[in-house]
């Protein structure tokens, strides 16, 4: 008796780990019926999403996938790719490498997929970038800074493009990191600033071109501390720094450790500001932590402050989305917009097949768009012209802008 | 530099106590049953979610300001709960499996421990990234006026005095009740306790709604000192806490509180003191297990594994 509930119990998770397995996440377009009557005769194109759409990351990944689902929504409504429907495909990378490796190829794998926006994660686009590069499908990125994506592993000395599909509408941390310092010893008046990382990708990246900055304008970096990024106790890194006497901390990483250090901060009775970049700017942040006075950077503009990103915020609002655009709610809706007009552009009133995957490229690399973060066009190594960054602080219980600025080199 | 010094030591002292709390319940299993019982992490997290639970959607308002009144209930609900789940997956996971090959029992805790997991992802509103913990006790933080200043949360000295409390009372249970004694008897020959009149079922029972407690109440004083849960907090400390366990010798339970209180000395001072700093902590709790292993492969406190018939 026991033997056999155990079996069908067993029978019934693995039916359960099944279903979940094979069930698609493929969103059917609205829009595409009621009041539209776009010309669909030439079959469906696949713009997919690889982000973190569950996990402690999953405010800003879910911000993305509302982002890019209102504007391909917008695309069919307006028949903006001739003879194609849209579908919306978003994959979950829960911000780790190897699953957003499998979620890159399951949508590469899909010859209608044409386009990719993502990834959240730096460390998360350095798998997803090659895949999608070796099928020569085009992939936006709203979000990572790391500067060897585009920029390859001498970004700083020689410069050489790694991936020819690989485009981002975010500033690299070769402009943010710098920027942050900037503010914070000039503006803020720091002088002794301890620099902590959670040792990934982004983090590690932006921290230490922070350093650098931050040595050049005369500040001294008084210690150099990693933590793991799923740490929560901290009170070994503070008691280390805590006698160096840092009037500040700057943090590469994101707000689930950012928030609880930050918390632990003032439990040492170290009430300095943190500082960190855009993977902090999140109400969760503050939820975690954070306290009134952190400081952080985030690329573009604040949303309700651009006239260009009031459409988007007011379609936003409209869709009646259960989450927030989140902090790459903009940038994102631009990116799955560069891919669509881009399509337009190489699809025209022909037909698409893989021929025309260069010509899609070559129309995103040419890409001149008054998008909601403002103007978006590409270099030569797929970034962003736009070299705009925003200086947030938390007030209340949420990030607000203090100011927003064009980078310039000390 | 004495008072960065003590300062560790104390953060070494505050992550030792949660680890050997969490410690006992892997030591004591493994004792009566030699089930590794790797779900004993997710236990520890479903015990603060439980206690958050009542925190947010039961305690009235009133209440929630007043640590006298907020702090016992929850660590009591947080190790009900915590209970009722360990109590659960003893009945349903581990007792069918009773008597087959140990490898069964040992996947099926992983599997306890994957399904936990999810299953608070799933159905806790929110739970899919860190939620914040209020800080049921005395909010602020003692600072000692040694050299720079030793901080410490009044929330730390609260669960080192309640794990370090908790430590003693099972102990004196175990070495003075008589259900303690029917417990050491299953553990040293399950076959002669039986015939002595030791209900084996009872006694499996009761070590997992002791581990299940102080799992449950070590998540209400995690959730308390670092102001934020999240699911993995039970994967994470847990594997510090059997590293804990096989350090002071799997199965004893002072073993597991020196073995706790090792771990959180050697993270916090390893990072300060040691080449590669806090990048490199989780490597020197390593190290240590695996020279400690070397020469004394049962533990500190171990007895050295016996052939059974």
């Amino acid at each position: 008796m026991t033997r056999r509930r155990t079996v069908v119990t067993a029978a019934i998770l693995a039916g359960a780990l099944g279903l979940t397995a094979c069930g698609t996440n493929r969103d059917e377009a609205a829009g595409s019926g009621g009041g539209s009557s776009c010309d669909t005769s030439k079959g469906t194109l696949v713009i997919g999403m690889v982000a973190p759409l569950s996990g402690s990351l999953s405010a800003l990944g879910l911000g993305m996938r509302n982002s890019t689902k209102l504007a391909v929504d917008q695309a069919n409504q307006k028949c903006t790719v001739k003879g194609y429907k849209l579908d919306f495909q978003p994959e979950d990378d829960q911000a780790t490498a190897q699953i957003a490796g499998q979620a890159a190829t399951k949508l590469s794998s899909d010859p209608n997929v044409v386009g990719v926006v993502g990834t959240l994660n730096s460390s998360t686009a350095q798998t997803v970038a090659p895949i999608l590069d070796a099928k020569k499908i085009v992939m936006v990125s709203p979000a990572n800074t790391n500067p060897t994506l585009t920029l390859g592993q001498a970004a700083t000395t020689a410069p050489a493009r790694p991936f020819k599909t690989y485009f981002r509408v975010a500033t690299t941390d070769l402009v943010q990191g710098p920027f942050g310092a900037q503010y914070l010893i000039q503006k803020a008046g720091k002088k002794n600033i301890a620099v902590i990382n959670d040792g990934k990708t982004y983090g590690a990246g932006l921290a230490a071109t922070f350093s650098a900055e931050a040595t050049k304008l005369g500040a001294k970096v008084v210690a150099q501390e990693q933590v793991g990024e799923k740490d929560t106790d901290f009170s070994g890194v503070i008691a280390k720094i805590r006698p160096l006497n840092p009037d500040a901390v700057y943090y590469g990483g994101e707000y689930p450790v950012a928030g609880p250090l930050s918390a632990q901060l003032a439990g040492a009775g170290l009430n300095i500001p943190l500082m960190g970049g855009d993977g902090i700017v999140d109400k969760q942040f503050v939820a975690l932590g954070g306290r009134v006075g952190d400081l952080a950077t985030n690329v573009g503009a604040p949303a309700d402050q651009l006239p260009s990103a009031a459409t988007f915020i007011s379609d936003y609002k409209a869709a009646n989305f259960a989450e927030d655009f989140s902090a790459y709610g903009v940038l994102t809706y631009d990116a799955a917009n560069v891919i669509i007009n881009g399509l337009a552009t190489a699809v025209g009133t022909g037909t698409f097949d893989d021929s025309k995957r260069q010509a899609l490229i070559d129309a995103v690399q040419a890409t001149k768009l008054d998008g909601a973060s403002g103007s978006i066009a590409f270099d030569q190594y797929g970034d962003t012209t736009n070299k705009v960054l925003t200086v947030y602080g938390v007030k209340g219980d949420n990030f607000a802008p203090i100011e927003t600025g064009t980078y310039k080199a000390s | 530099m004495l008072s960065t010094l003590l300062s560790q030591i104390v953060n070494g002292l505050v992550l030792g106590s949660l680890i050997g709390l969490i410690a006992l319940g892997y030591t004591m299993v493994y004792g009566i049953v030699q089930l590794i019982n790797f779900a004993h992490g997710e236990i520890f997290m479903v015990g603060a979610y439980g206690g958050l639970a009542m925190f947010t959607y039961l305690l009235p308002t009133a209440l929630k300001n007043h640590w006298y009144f907020a702090l016992p209930i929850l660590l009591i609900v947080g190790a009900a709960v915590s209970v009722l789940v360990a109590v659960a997956m003893e009945r349903l996971a581990y007792r069918p499996l009773r008597g087959a090959p140990r490898l069964a029992p040992l996947i099926t805790a992983l599997g306890v421990s994957v399904a936990l997991q999810e299953a608070v992802r799933v159905f806790y509103p929110n739970a899919t990234a860190a939620v914040p913990f209020p800080t049921i006790f005395v909010p602020g933080t003692l600072i000692i006026p040694i050299g720079d200043g030793i901080p410490i949360k009044y929330s730390a000295i609260l669960l080192v005095v309640v794990a370090l409390a908790l430590a003693y009372a099972l102990n004196t249970f175990v070495e003075r009740s008589r259900m303690g004694r029917a417990m050491r008897a299953t553990a040293q020959d399950p076959d002669v306790a039986r015939l002595m009149g030791v209900d084996p079922d009872r006694v499996i029972v009761l070590t997992f709604v002791l581990g299940g407690a102080l799992a449950g109440v070590g998540g209400i004083l995690y959730g308390g000192l670092y102001n934020t849960i999240n699911i993995d907090m039970g994967f994470q400390n847990g594997i510090f806490a059997f590293t804990a366990a096989v350090l002071g010798g799997i199965g004893n339970i002072r073993g597991a509180v020196v073995g706790g209180l090792a771990i959180g000395l050697v993270k916090a001072l390893g990072g300060q003191y040691l080449p590669g700093g806090t990048a490199y902590d989780y490597v020197w709790i390593f190290v240590v297990l695996i020279v400690v292993l070397v020469f004394r492969p049962q533990g500190f406190f171990g007895e050295t594994e016996r052939v059974r018939a």
